[in-house]
């Protein structure tokens, strides 16, 4: 080629000049543990369905959801939320509101009707789950997916456990229920209600491959009170159990429950809405001793229950009782002070906590029980092989939620004893912490809050409290996600680096760093919102 | 020209893309079709602010101007990173003459364009602080006075930084340079001396005057394309960070510069016909502390004792600029 005059090079491109090799380190891109996840008791995926949901994919996010837990709509009713505690967008403005999309997700997909698929093959195999409460219908939806045949044995006439017989339907309403438990009798798997299970080791010889033990604690903890003749004395959860069958129970016109938990929060405020004029809660210690929920505690006191904390019940008559006055000693226990009143009450409610009803176990002492729950090894079996255990009987808090993931975690398990094969260990990651953020990219969006039902409206009838989000509001709620750990494609790393090492590959499929001219700066690791690139060493 | 406040949640107008954004909303960076007028294979340090600045420039440049543009460069690292014989990182007709003539350069390659009958064709001229505030700055003037048609961008990093870090009229005070040392009574570059180019741009009453910095891509983008709907004279002002200069981390290049806009130090404005018409409010107010310590030029105020009195005295200039310049917002 001819050169003009003095030029005895041709002109070429910088492409030419790999600065890669300049570099020491390199970023890489990474998934880390967002903290909703991590603080999740059924192991949701909330920071990818909050994701998908973002951009208006609804049945995409739910489905995703519904992967690890079959009930969104339950959940997003009466899930405590620790995903919400542990969020790190409280420490910017206000946590996420999880449960409120979560609930938007679950009622969206009733009302649309979409349904679960079944498996795709039939493995052969069949498995019994004793109770229909949140664990055992976890544990049956997940064997049904991954193609076993599935029953579920129940002691009463419909599905649910304590959802049904102990969260009142203010708080959970029956259609809903009614219809997420359907989505999973629509999967195959077999209901027997009115069929309680007398001995466990029966069903092993009736022909299942395995058994799954969800009963719940049933069985309400008693307390011996000095009580009249003609003194009414009831326990919490056959009060519950039942309202919910129609049989209406004669409380009187001042009802007194004793305990702090949350039990005795929804059996005071059924009372309430029963008729009775005043339901009084005396609980031996104080507010944040009390094991209840906050939002319970605080809903029954705008209902207008009372709650005499540092109190304990000495007697019980026909119209009146006597309770002492508490004090707390210096290492925080309630001692009695020898101070006590006088109130009228026509019933006593016992809500004192719940024992498991071990006799299914049957007369065999192959199953251990520990400290009054079921023992189970890490992978929820008991000490019979093929019998696995879980929700309220074994050890673990007694919310639906973690009962959900017990369903589920023996699901795993169970399946993976049938076909004799192992259950992948997961190494357990840190959650991302705030500070590990560049919270500069978010903009300030507080947390939309749902609508309550207004308290001396709701005490006269069982209407739900607390109300759902629209779409519009679900959807902001959604996208003030920060995607703690996981690339969101903001394309921040995209145009921030100098040496344009970094290529976009299209929506969904997220960057690639480009190493022959990535110099290693690390600007698109610190500019990352959401901690998704961590640098990593090339010696 | 209105601008629209993007209404998004997770990650508002400050992060560079957003797939929620439709197409024609989205940063020029954010397009993997974006002209990349600077490549990749180019000669700048880890973290160069100024790489990066350049081409979030000329890239905003090229897509207001569907590709019809040509730039000239001054001296300087960008010139001598992006050109060694025979190569070339620039995706743009690119022209380099001297230190200190880019405006007259520029304003000739203006009026052949006119005198061809190109009316499309437009000229961006670009250089460091050097090239623009010291050595060009006659040139520059002239091209002001004239208002040419020209969009003269200086891409600022506060030091001759290609020659080994010499002071320059844009040098703050206090920081320490090959030229002026942390050593005697008032150590580093002394206060009262220097220029603030964009408010000589203004003086000279031309159509448009801005600053920016690297730390706000979008607002930088917006400044370009709004400077290319105008004829004349248009001066664009560039904060770019230099972590060998300044003595910084390569990762924080992006930080530092975002931290010279929240504390006050640099003020980010925009002005027309010589009077400031809009500033960038700050979101998230610090001290000029936080944007001191990250770098080494300023570490003499830390140690081996804290200098209060210089500490105090650049806080003085940043409030300054929040007064003058309506930094805080309402």
């Amino acid at each position: 080629m001819d050169k003009p005059y003095a030029i005895t090079l041709s002109v070429g491109s910088s492409l030419a000049n790999h600065t890669g090799s300049w570099r020491v380190e390199h970023p890489e891109y990474v998934n880390r543990m967002p903290p909703c996840n991590k603080a999740c008791p059924a192991g949701e995926n909330v920071q990818n369905w909050l994701y998908i949901a973002e951009d208006g994919s609804y049945e995409q996010a739910w489905r995703e959801l519904i992967k690890e837990n079959p009930f969104p709509a339950i959940m997003g009713r009466v899930c405590y939320h620790p995903c919400q505690t542990a969020c790190n967008r409280s420490f910017l403005d206000e946590a996420v509101g999880i449960n409120s999309v979560e609930r938007f997700l679950g009622d969206h997909a009733l009302e649309k009707g979409w349904k679960i698929d079944p498996p795709e093959h039939e493995t052969g195999l069949a498995v019994l789950v004793i109770g229909a409460g949140p664990a055992g219908l976890s544990a049956a939806y997940q064997l049904r997916r991954m193609g076993h045949q599935v029953v579920v044995r129940d002691a009463t006439h419909q599905p649910g456990g304590m959802m049904r017989y102990g969260i009142p339907k203010y708080r959970l309403p029956r259609e809903v229920l009614d219809a997420e438990i359907n989505r999973i009798k629509e999967m195959g798997v077999i209901f027997q209600l009115n069929t309680r299970v007398d001995d466990v080791h029966d069903a092993l010889e009736e022909g299942f491959d395995a058994v799954f033990m969800a009963i719940g604690a049933q069985l309400s903890k008693r307390t011996y009170i000095p009580a009249g003749e003609s003194a009414r004395i009831l326990d919490a959860i056959s009060v519950l159990h039942h309202f919910e069958d129609g049989q209406t129970p004669m409380l009187g016109r001042k009802v007194v429950i004793y305990g702090g938990g949350n039990t005795a929060m929804d059996v005071a405020r059924t009372a309430k809405r029963l008729g009775a004029e005043e339901a009084i809660i005396v609980y031996r210690r104080t507010r944040d001793k009390a094991p209840a929920n906050d939002q319970e505690i605080e809903e029954a006191l705008e209902e207008g229950i009372l709650i005499k904390w540092l109190s304990t019940v000495k007697y019980m008559g026909e119209d009146d009782m006597m309770i002492e006055k508490m004090a707390l000693d210096e290492k925080g226990f309630p001692q009695p002070t020898g101070e006590f009143e006088t109130l009228e009450a026509d019933s006593l409610i016992l809500a004192l906590g719940q024992e498991v009803d071990f006799s299914l176990l049957g007369n065999n002492v192959d199953l251990d029980v520990k400290s009054g729950v079921m023992d189970v090894d890490t992978n929820m079996m008991t000490t019979h092989p093929g019998i696995f255990a879980g929700g309220d009987m074994v050890e673990g808090d007694r919310t639906v939620t973690t009962s959900v993931g017990h369903g589920k975690k023996a699901a795993k398990y169970i399946d993976a004893w049938l076909r004799q094969t192992k259950v992948e260990a997961k190494e357990e990651k840190d959650a991302v912490a705030f500070e590990d953020l560049n919270t500069w990219y978010y903009t300030d969006a507080p947390h939309a809050v749902r609508e309550r039902l207004a308290a001396t409206r709701r005490v006269y009838d069982f209407s739900e409290v607390v109300q759902g989000l629209d779409e519009s509001t679900a959807l902001y709620e959604a996208r003030r996600c920060m995607s703690c750990g996981n690339c969101f494609e903001c394309d921040n790393c995209f145009g921030v680096c100098p040496d344009n090492a970094i290529k976009k590959l299209g929506p969904g499929w997220g960057y690639e760093i480009d190493l022959d001219y990535c110099k290693g700066c690390g600007i698109c690791v610190s500019e990352c919102p959401a901690s998704a690139i961590e640098m990593v060493s090339d010696l | 020209m209105s601008t629209t406040q993007i209404k998004f949640y997770q990650v508002g107008s400050f992060a560079v893309g957003n797939r929620l954004l439709r197409e024609d909303e989205r940063s020029v960076q954010s397009d993997p079709e974006r002209t990349n007028a600077l490549t990749s294979g180019h000669r700048a340090c880890q973290g160069c602010g100024e790489a990066l600045g350049a081409r979030y420039a000329l890239d905003a440049a090229m897509r207001a101007t569907n590709d019809q543009l040509i730039a000239v460069n001054a001296t300087g690292c960008l010139e001598v990173f992006s050109t060694p014989y025979p190569e070339s990182s620039w995706r743009v007709a690119w022209l380099h003459s001297l230190f200190g003539n880019a405006p007259a350069v520029a304003t000739g390659v203006a009026a052949a364009l006119k005198a061809k009958g190109n009316h499309t064709t437009r000229v961006v001229a670009q250089g460091g602080d050097g090239a623009t505030v010291d050595i060009g700055f006659g040139a520059l003037s002239g091209m002001f006075e004239r208002n040419d048609d020209v969009l003269y961008i200086c891409y600022d990093n506060e030091a001759y930084m290609n020659t080994g870090v010499q002071r320059s009229g844009a040098t703050p005070p206090a920081a320490r340079t090959a030229t002026t040392q942390a050593v005697g009574a008032k150590p580093g570059n002394v206060f009262g001396q220097g220029k603030y180019l964009p408010k000589i741009a203004m003086a000279h009453d031309i159509p448009y005057v801005a600053t920016a910095t690297i730390a706000d891509l979008r607002d930088l983008e917006a400044k370009v394309e709004r400077a290319m709907t105008m004829h004349g004279s248009r001066y664009l002002h560039v904060l770019v960070p230099c972590p060998l200069g300044w003595g910084s981390a390569s990762c924080d290049t992006i930080k530092i510069a975002r931290l010279a806009t929240q504390s006050g130090l640099f003020p980010v404005f925009e002005a027309i016909n010589g009077e400031v018409v809009a500033s960038s409010k700050i979101r998230k107010k610090v001290s000029v502390e936080e944007y001191l310590k990250l770098q080494t030029r300023y570490s003499h105020l830390f140690s081996p004792q804290r200098n209060d009195e210089v500490i105090d005295h650049l806080q003085r200039i940043a409030d300054k600029n929040i007064e003058r310049y309506e930094l805080m917002g309402e």
